[in-house]
């Protein structure tokens, strides 16, 4: 699935990562190192998380299991460290965590968001409980494209502790990613800008059809010999294997026959969400195409739709169906 | 029906989900006051999650919910469903479309494994359930996971 933001770790994958191959070297190094909480858990900074979440108050005083990460955090404080050179790192954070953000931020790869969050919780923290925390990198990624930009993802793993006792564990990943150029047409849909939509492959067993394109036509092919009709245009009949057919226009209406809807991965002049709809024409054949004049939560299988034709650019026509809700 | 880690007197009994049983949906206004308070009470002072502007140079179109705020939000909604006496035992979540101000998230749930208390049990102690939430907004789902929770009697009224 796909997060923020459409970043998950599955799709985009890159070739030629050289990059890849020294930070994967990070693997099993620390992250964090007997590092200590800023405050012991305290009544005031449990009161505030409650109060913005809106989360109930635990009954017997405890903080609630889901902020075990919030006594970890460095907070604001890190800067000041940082400048301050203190050997055991940003808030706790073991030389190499540290080492290796820097060299994703040198690579470019200067914003952070974070995917995914385990936490197991062994035993509740109360106020005044003191803890402590190791942590270590657990994966780095291969480069990836997603939605946000291209980056890696770096998986961490955390045993939180009091005194001795395991308090939970929490497995982190964040996306370190190089931010995509922003300008006036930042924003959604922002990728709309330059790119263009792939090009059709016109060949002899199609040119046809897109020569019907032009003439805001759309043919299909019905076989001289058995008379089934097909399409996408195929040089011989599935049927009865003539290769002699006519070409014969739709009269463009149709039903929704069965749909999708697109979130992610994005493509280049593609804005998600869209449905991506399969139309059967009152012809019998079917067509993969876009409805249109419907949202994309609103397209519905059997919803009649009329052909119409999209000008995408200067060089691309192409035939969508309006949705007749 | 009664068993050995039996209800004490005066205490409302744990409840007992049946595998396959939805949550009462939840729909959480997603506002900047939500996000930005949520960012800060979890010591997270990424400028995404405060700074609109900081945002947008990153490639956002505003600033999103950081995903402290998500889990707290996911273990709230159990914790509501399960009663405050409830034991998390593990949350596991995955971000998809972020929370921007403006929107709403509406968090649903279904229960996909009940285990009973196991003879060791303390008293008082009901089952460990597993379930499966989902957060969508606009844009998608926001988040997607799986919580453990063991439910436990309530406190006497």
């Amino acid at each position: 699935m796909s997060a923020a933001n459409g970043v998950g770790p599955s799709p985009g994958q890159d070739a030629d990562d050289a990059l890849y191959e020294r930070l994967r070297t990070y693997a099993g190094c620390p992250a964090a190192d007997a590092a200590h909480g800023r405050d012991p858990v305290n009544a005031p900074m449990i009161r505030h998380w409650c109060e913005a979440l809106g989360h109930p108050v635990p009954p017997d005083g405890s903080a609630p299991a889901t902020m075990l990460q919030v006594w970890t955090m460095a907070g604001l404080a890190r800067d000041g460290e940082r400048a301050s050179g203190a050997p055991t790192g940003q808030g706790g954070r073991a030389g190499p965590y540290v080492e290796l953000l820097a060299e994703l931020d040198g690579a470019g790869c200067t914003a952070v968001v974070a995917t995914d969050c385990e936490q197991e919780y062994v035993r509740p923290l109360h106020p005044g409980d003191e803890i402590t925390f190791d942590a270590v990198i657990e994966s780095v990624s291969p480069r990836k494209r997603t939605k946000l930009g291209t980056g890696y993802f770096v998986t961490t793993r955390m045993d939180v502790r009091v005194g001795a006792a395991l308090a939970g564990t929490h497995r982190f990943r964040i996306l370190k990613y190089r931010p995509k150029p922003t300008g006036p047409a930042a924003g959604q849909g922002a990728h709309r800008g330059g790119a263009r939509r792939p090009r059709p492959v016109v060949n002899r067993d199609n040119a046809g059809f897109w020569e019907g394109v032009a003439r805001h036509q759309l043919l299909f092919q019905r076989c001289a010999a058995c008379a089934t009709p097909r399409f996408p245009w195929l040089p011989g009949c599935n049927t009865c294997g003539s290769s002699e057919w006519r070409a014969v226009a739709a009269s463009g209406r149709g039903t929704v026959y069965s749909y999708v809807v697109m979130h992610h991965p994005p493509f280049p002049a593609f804005d998600p969400p869209y449905a991506v709809a399969l139309v059967e024409l009152d012809e019998g054949v079917r067509i993969i195409s876009n409805v249109t004049g419907v949202r994309h939560d609103q397209v519905r299988v059997g919803m009649p739709v009329e052909l119409e034709f999209l000008r995408v650019d200067d060089d691309l026509e192409l035939p969508v169906f309006r949705g007749r809700a | 029906m009664a068993h050995k880690n039996g209800t004490a007197p005066g205490r409302t009994p744990p409840p007992q989900p049946r595998e396959g049983e939805e949550l009462p949906p939840l729909e959480i206004p997603v506002t900047r006051t939500l996000i930005v308070s949520g960012a800060l009470a979890s010591r997270d002072f990424q400028d995404v999650h405060h700074d609109a502007e900081a945002a947008r140079a990153k490639g956002s179109p505003d600033l999103f919910m950081n995903i402290l705020t998500t889990n707290g939000l996911v273990g709230s909604y159990i914790t509501r469903w399960a009663g405050p006496h409830a034991v998390l035992r593990k949350v596991a979540i995955r971000l998809g479309a972020p929370n921007h101000p403006g929107d709403t998230m509406a968090l649903s749930g279904r229960v996909t494994a009940v285990t009973p208390p196991g003879p060791d049990a303390p008293p008082g102690e009901g089952a460990t359930v597993e379930v499966a939430v989902r957060g969508a907004n606009r844009l998608g789902q926001h988040v997607t996971g799986t919580v453990t929770v063991t439910l436990r009697e309530g406190a006497p009224e």
